[in-house]
């Protein structure tokens, strides 16, 4: 029991000790820096993921202060584009492109509680993909549907979304052909 | 002197800690893409490495031992080197701005390279004195920034040169850490310790 009392105490002792250093040291040590910057820095996520192209949430703030682009914050979204913009005083730009989320493939999907059987979204689909009569409750055939968005305008009562199809074994892209087999006769003509 | 020495070569490419021991193979992934940025890496580290082998052994001879406290170790010694990481830190920055530019962001990292807590670990369990565990922990970084830049090097190269689709990116680069360890393999036997 008492070993333990000890051990605790000296863990605590030790981390008291090196907290203490830390302490003084960053006080004995401080840096004054940009305070625009720090205001940046709280602004963003701490994510600290690298996808604005530098190499943590300050780097980019820094980057910020002097003049990079505001949007390319793709964990923060446009939320944290507004802030910053406001912050700077600028106009809020949308995502930038490149840091957009992957939309990847979508299908179409009718909420059927809320159809009320229009047939203005038959009209509107290109492929026949959704099947309905007047005042029938239609549905989309998933798989004809090519997700081209056309259906979502007419609908008078906004019952069809657009929702991501979930990667599968069997829906994903391969690309088995596009690994290059050649002859080595080839290459070396 | 010999024996120092012996251990110094011993470390570096005998039991060089990355490519044969396995310890630190995150950083060694992870911070190997560009030359530049792999000998900064490699600065802290070696920094880094001495330092907390050197402060970690003053703890356990002379605050754990006497105490008979042993199976502390682990514990205080992440302690000891989240302090050293942090304290060196500070100072870079506060001291040369350039330096922190170079190093600042793989600073942290090190807190987390389980080769620094490796390096104070086996030198308790390998019984070294104070100057054996100043020379390990030294030897341990230079074996770790050598392949590191090393590696780094290959990589730049790799990076341009024709790769089949399959095995771009981190396979190749996985594929090329292999072959280097089984280069190293080739070490063991040059230093008897």
């Amino acid at each position: 029991m008492m070993s333990l009392l000890i051990a605790i105490l000296l863990i605590g002792l030790m981390s008291a000790f090196f907290g203490g250093l830390l302490g003084y040291a960053s006080v004995r040590f401080k840096v004054e820096s940009d305070p625009l910057v720090d205001q940046i820095d709280e602004l963003l996520p701490q994510t600290q993921c690298g996808q604005c192209g530098y190499p943590g949430c300050r780097p980019y703030a820094e980057a910020v202060s002097n003049g990079e682009e505001i949007n390319k914050c793709a964990p923060g979204g446009d939320s944290t584009i507004k802030k910053i913009a406001d912050l700077m005083g600028v106009e809020a730009p949308s995502l930038d492109e490149n840091h957009e989320q992957d939309a990847g493939p979508k299908v179409a999907f009718i909420i059927e509680e809320d159809c009320i059987g229009c047939t203005k979204c038959i009209q509107a689909c290109p492929v026949d993909a959704i099947i309905g009569a007047a005042k029938q409750m239609h549905t989309i055939i998933s798989d004809e549907c090519t997700g081209c968005d056309l259906c979502v305008a007419p609908c008078p009562v906004d019952c069809i979304e657009m929702r991501p199809i979930p990667q599968t074994t069997k829906n994903w892209q391969w690309d088995l052909n596009k690994i290059p087999v050649v002859e080595i006769d080839q290459v070396k003509s | 002197m010999t024996d120092y020495l012996l251990l110094l070569i011993g470390t570096v490419l005998v039991n060089n800690f990355v490519l044969v021991q396995f310890l630190g193979l995150c950083p060694f992934m992870g911070v190997s893409s560009k030359t530049e940025t792999a000998i900064g890496m490699s600065f802290a580290t070696t920094f880094v490495m001495t330092l907390a082998s050197l402060l970690s052994y003053l703890v356990n001879t002379y605050i754990l031992t006497p105490l008979s406290l042993e199976y502390l170790t682990t514990m205080s010694f992440i302690l000891v080197i989240a302090v050293v990481v942090q304290f060196t830190e500070m100072v870079v920055h506060k001291t040369s701005a350039n330096l922190y530019r170079l190093l600042g962001i793989f600073l942290p990292l090190i807190t987390t390279n389980c080769a620094v807590l490796g390096v104070t670990l086996l030198n308790i369990y390998e019984q070294h004195n104070f100057f054996e565990s100043l020379v390990y922990g030294f030897g341990a970084a230079v074996g770790f920034s050598l392949v590191l830049v090393m590696f780094s090097a290959m990589r730049e190269k790799l990076a341009n040169a024709d790769i089949p689709k399959p095995f771009q990116g981190s396979a190749i680069a996985m594929i090329t850490a292999g072959l280097m360890s089984l280069a190293f393999m080739g070490f063991s036997g040059l230093v008897k310790i």
